[in-house]
Formats: C-alpha cells, structure tokens, sequence
C-alpha cells in the first residue's frame, strides 16, 4: 500500500514498518479535523447570531435546527450528506462531505459556546454603544468581538479536540484517515492488533498534548486579565 | 407510501438502539462512580488506576476502541458477543466522561461540608455516602444528561460492529431500495425523538435528586 | 480556680502550629478544667480559631501533645498530616463538638435528620430513640416547629441555633464555638447568643467560645484569655480583664473593640 511493504515477523517490526502509512493517515486526520472545524466555527457564528435575531421566527427555527443537530449521530447525518446530496445532483468529493458533516454537527456546540460568550457581555456595554450611537455592526466589531475570541478559546479548543477523536467515523465514507488504514492493514495481514494499538497510542498522546495546551491556556488568559466562561 | 413498509425493521433497529443506550447508561454511570470516587478517596495507587483508565478512553478515539476490542483483542483469544463488546465498550467510553464529572462534582462540595462531617465524627465512608455524595449528586444531573444523550449518539458506531441497531437498519434498507432520503430521514427523526424522551427522563431523575425544599434553586448549567 | 483543681479536660503542652513559614502557635500551652466556660478574645490571626480547630482535630499540628479528656496525641517528628491513626483521632473527636462560623449545616437534609443523622449513622442510636432526644434539643433552642424544613427556608440565626443542636446531639464533653455569630444580621444575634447562655448554666458542660462579643464574653466566661501572636498574651476572671487588664496590647485590643 502506498509503495510501502511491511514486515510482520515480530509486532515490533511490523510498527515500524506500517508507521509511515499510519502517519499518512495522521495527515488526513489532521487535516479533516482542520477544514471540519474552520466549518464549525463559521457555521456556529452564523446560527449564534439567527438565535438572536428580532425575528421570532427566524430565532425559533434556528434553536430547532441547532437541537436537532446536536440531538442526532454524527454517523447518521454522514450517510444522509453522502447518500442523499448525490441523487439531488450534488456530488461532492468524500473529504469535503466528511468535513461538512464534523462542521455541521460541532456548530451545534460552538453556536452555544459563541452564545455564552455574546451573552457574558455585560449589559452595560451594550449600553455603553449605544449611547455612543455606534451601529450594530460597529458594536459587535469593536466591542464584542475582540471581548469574547479569548474568553471562548479554551471552550472552543475542547470541541477541537473532540472532534479530532471522531474523525475515525470519516472512514466509513472511504476517507482513509488514520484509523481507516489501521483497519485496512489489519485486514490484509490478519493482524489488527498492532495498526489499531498504534492508532490508539498516537490519538491519546495527541490529546494529552493538546489538554495540556488548553490546561496551560486556562491558567495563562486569567492571569493575563481576561476571565473565561 | 413506502416509507410505512420501513417502519418495522427500523422500529426493531430502534429498540436494539435503546436497549444499548440504557445499558451502557446504567454500566457507564456505575463506572463513572467508581472511578470519580477513586480519583478523590482512593489512595494513590487506586486514584491513579482510575486517572489512567480515565485518560485512556477519554484520550482516544470509540470507534477506535470498539475496533479494537472487536478485531484485535480476540487475536490474542478474548472474544465476546458483538453486543455484550458494543455495550461493554460504550460504557467504559462514556464512563470516563462521567467519572470526571463526578469527580468534579464531589470536589465542589465546599470544605466546610468535611468540616461539620468530621465535627461529628463521621468515618471517611459515612461522610461521602451521607454527606458529600447526595450534595455532589444535585450538581452531576445536568452534565449527565448531556452524556446521556451523548451515549445514545455514540451508540449508533456499534451498527459498525455488525449490531443490527437502528443505523444499521437504515444502512440495510438503503443497500436494498436505494431510498436514502427517506430511510435517513427517518432515522435522523427517530434519533430526535428518542433524545428528547431521554432527556425527559433525565431531567425526572433531576428533579428526584433535587427533592424539592433541600436545593431551592435552579442548577446552574 | 483557685480550688485544687481537677484533672483539665484539655491540656496543649508545648504545642507549636504552622502554616508554611507562618507560626501561627508557638510553644503554646493551655489547660481547661473539666465544666470551665471560656471565651479565647484577640485581634484576627492570633491564633484562636486555630485552636478550637487544632481540638476539634480539622488541623494537624506540628510539635507538642494535645490531651483531651485523658485522651493524648501529638505528631512525632514534625511536619505532614495527621500521624494520629483514624480510629485514635476518631475516639478524641467523639468527645468534642463544634459550632462553626458558617453553621455548615448539611443543605440536603431536613433540620431533623441534620440533629439526627450523626446520632443514629456515628453513635449507633435507633432513628426513634435519636428523634425523640432531637425534638428535645429542638425545642430548647425554640425551633421545635422546623423540625421538617431545610436549611435553605431557615434564617441564619434559626440555622446556627440548628447547628447548635446538631453538635448537643453528640453529647459531647467539650463544646466549641467559632465566633458563633459573626455571619448574623446584627438583629438575629441575640437569639443565638441567648441558647447559649442557657447552655452556659449545665455544669457539666466545657465550653471554649471564640467571639467578638465582649459585653456576652463578660456575663457567661469563667476566664477570658487574650490572645496576641499565637500566645496567650493574658487570661483571668472576666471583670478583671475587661476592668482592669494589665498588659499594655490587652488595653490597646479592649480600648479599640470597646470603642
């Protein structure tokens, strides 16, 4: 696969020599995990902000939409963008589905982070603008928006790190990330054991890597002045 | 009409899907439990048995770990059921999300708590049975409801285990019809409303929990 | 006391606390009669709190013994947590009851089971027999009628006589009070303070009360000890200290709480 051989004569070898492709995988991993969430963040702002529209209607059915996202399976909503979007004429590559389906799914969660962050506004800010006669425009760029990026951060950052953990369900649409090679190599070799141990070694020293991140983040924004949700 | 002719195998799909979920629900919980407690009470060797079983299924990935305990664990002559792996799996899975929770739920009781226990002269054990736990407990209900709506969502991977659940129904009809905008709206629709029959129970366990007079106030979530 | 006096019921001998670099008890000794009501005064961080809270065994201390009604611990060798094994600590605690600051009652029970639960899960009591000395103990801090509501419809005043009665249900020997209403409304202090000045008056009963209220100091103490830097600076009968106090930081201390 790949151009790669493998050697399954003792379990160390066969890591060794499956290791380049399972860091492949780690690529696309990481790079699903990326466009996902650039989605989730977009898609989160943009639900965030219908909630709080004046208009009931449009407020109402976005709080639907939101809970019936974040109330169904990700697998699900995966198979219903890869198998329904195609016989409406829209077929799209495999990774970009994937993606989409991460985002749709996390905007549930981040519209709530960006909610909490909105709402941990004072009022008096509010208020403030307004007096200033700013538009609502100008108070969101200037007042709220550079008040909550570093408040929601290490909200924002956790979801991050969930979702890198779920991209493994990505494989079942043919997105050969990380863990879709471990299972294909298990497959050809009979030996599972191994690619799936080596997957599962390299998710928790990701995590660990990216909680201490965070940890070191929720210690540093506080010091420097600027208090979390 | 077709979609009528879906109805059963999905409905069977469904049950299977419930049945897991209050399964690994109710194993999770008990998971969580042991191992949030022996994270605050246990000695140093049991607490860090428990952080280590905590950070390892919260560190990697359930599809992972259901692979794993599927594909490669009998290689090495462990096997079990599809569905005895499915629920085990998922309840050790969401059981790390839940110890933590209740870890920190029991490490929010305030100190004065162990003070007026201690007072009294209450051994280690009464004090978190009797004191610390039934006050912990009121904060952990809204974190577990989310994890339990969290469990009914993951449970849908063990369709990926070859467990007839209602994904892998919906995957079945599919295959055959070719439908798909019907089956996995269905699906979709039968997920929903089974999260929000389970978040009613929770939010019943709640109010069981909050017992009225004893915590007056709203959670905080 | 000036009698021959009996064994102490508390005894610190050469006892020295600290928290980190901070000594906040140094070499102190301290010895109660048996039924002796006193009342520990000084200015904030001298020391007294730490010493109701050092007999009620919520903090270790470093060097020195305690005794408590016959009963000696101390902790060999200096610094860490209690060396005193559980059930030792245990035996003294059972001896000894608090009434805290905050009342700490426990917010998930009823006022009943709050008197009850200690009695009947610690002492081994029947439910009926712990309910039947509750609603005594209720009735004598004049909340007989809020047996059955929790701790969050009460006011502080009617949760700290509560916490009163929790702490009698034990029958302790020893009884401490950690300024007892320093978390009132000013108007709800004289309730509390009148339960105990009517425990004041069982004679078996010692009674070790921390408090800012010097005036009710004077009526129920048999000494007042004052407390500068994690000593005791002076003690004696009340009117002596608070007429005619001889130590320059007793007068400083009683000049700016007396106004």
């Amino acid at each position: 696969m790949y151009g790669f051989e493998w050697d399954t004569a003792t379990p160390l070898t066969y890591a060794w020599s499956i290791l380049p492709i399972i860091l492949i995988g780690l690529t696309v991993t990481l790079k699903a995990a990326a466009a996902g969430f650039s989605i989730a963040l977009v898609l989160g702002l943009v639900f965030a902000l219908l909630r709080r529209s004046r208009v009931k209607a449009i407020a109402w059915t976005t709080s639907v939409v939101v809970e019936f996202l974040r109330d169904t399976p990700l697998l699900v909503q995966l198979f219903f963008l890869y198998y329904v979007l195609p016989d409406y004429g829209l077929t799209l590559p495999a990774f970009l589905t994937g993606a989409i389906a991460l985002g749709l799914q996390y905007s549930a969660y981040t519209s709530e982070v960006y909610r909490g962050g909105i709402e941990a506004v004072p009022r008096g800010q509010w208020e403030a603008a307004t007096a200033l006669n700013l538009s609502r425009t100008d108070v969101y760029r200037d007042i709220v928006v550079p008040q909550i990026v570093p408040r929601i951060l290490p909200a924002m950052g956790n979801y991050l790190v969930a979702m890198l953990k779920e991209t493994p369900v990505l494989s079942v649409i043919t997105i050969l990330e990380m863990m879709g090679l471990a299972n294909m190599i298990g497959e050809r070799t009979f030996d599972y054991l191994v690619p799936l141990t080596m997957v599962g070694v390299i998710f928790l020293l990701l995590t660990l890597v990216c909680s201490a991140g965070l940890h070191w983040l929720q210690r540093a924004l506080p010091k420097a002045g600027i208090p979390l949700q | 009409m077709e979609w009528i002719s879906y109805l059963p195998s999905l409905g069977r799909g469904a049950l299977v899907t419930a049945s897991i979920t209050l399964a690994a629900i109710a194993l999770g919980g008990a998971a969580a439990f042991v191992a949030g407690i022996a994270r605050v009470e246990g000695g140093r060797i049991v607490a860090t048995l428990a952080l280590c079983y905590t950070e390892l299924f919260r560190g990697t990935s359930l599809l992972v770990q259901l692979f794993w305990f599927y594909y490669a664990l009998p290689l090495v002559g462990i096997s079990f059921e599809p569905v005895t792996t499915g629920i085990v799996v998922l309840a050790l899975h969401v059981g790390a999300y839940g110890s933590e929770i209740v870890r920190g739920a029991l490490a929010s009781v305030a100190q004065q708590q162990h003070e007026a226990a201690r007072a009294l002269n209450f051994g280690r054990m009464q004090t978190l049975l009797h004191i610390t736990l039934p006050q912990a407990l009121v904060e952990m209900m809204p974190a577990f409801g989310n994890l339990a709506i969290e469990t009914l969502k993951l449970s849908s991977l063990v369709s990926l285990i070859s467990i007839a659940d209602l994904t892998f129904r919906a995957q079945s009809i599919r295959n055959l019809t070719l439908d798909s905008t019907t089956v996995y709206t269905l699906t979709l629709l039968g997920y929903f409303l089974m999260s929000l029959v389970l978040m009613g129970l929770m939010r019943l366990l709640e109010r069981l929990v909050r017992r009225g007079a004893a915590f007056p106030r709203a959670a905080h979530s | 006391m000036t009698q021959t006096a009996p064994a102490p019921i508390i005894a610190f001998d050469r006892v020295t606390k600290r928290f980190g670099a901070l000594t906040v008890l140094d070499d102190f000794n301290f010895t109660v009669a048996p039924g002796e009501k006193v009342t520990l005064i000084g200015p904030s961080g001298s020391g007294k709190s730490t010493v109701l809270r050092i007999l009620m065994t919520l903090e270790p201390f470093q060097e020195g013994t305690l005794t408590l009604a016959g009963m000696s611990y101390q902790q060999p060798n200096g610094t860490g947590p209690f060396k005193a094994g559980e059930r030792h600590l245990r035996q003294i605690r059972s001896h000894v009851g608090m009434v805290f600051q905050s009342f700490n009652l426990f917010p998930h029970m009823s006022v009943m089971r709050n008197v009850v639960e200690a009695p009947v899960r610690v002492l081994g009591l029947s439910r009926a027999e712990a309910e039947c000395r509750a609603v005594d103990l209720l009735a004598l801090v004049g909340l007989a009628d809020k047996k059955d509501h929790f701790p969050a419809q009460l006011s502080g005043g009617q949760q700290q006589r509560v916490a009163i009665a929790r702490a009698l249900a034990m029958r302790p020997r020893v009884l401490l009070f950690d300024e007892p209403t320093s978390a009132l409304d000013p108007q709800l202090v004289g309730e509390v303070l009148s339960v105990i000045r009517s425990l004041a008056h069982e004679h078996d009963l010692t009674m070790l009360l921390v408090t800012h209220e010097m005036r009710f100091a004077r009526e129920v103490s048999d000494r007042v000890c004052f407390f500068d830097k994690g000593r005791i600076c002076e003690q004696g009968a009340p009117d002596q200290i608070f007429t005619n106090p001889q130590q320059p930081r007793t007068r400083e201390f009683l000049a700016s709480v007396l106004g």
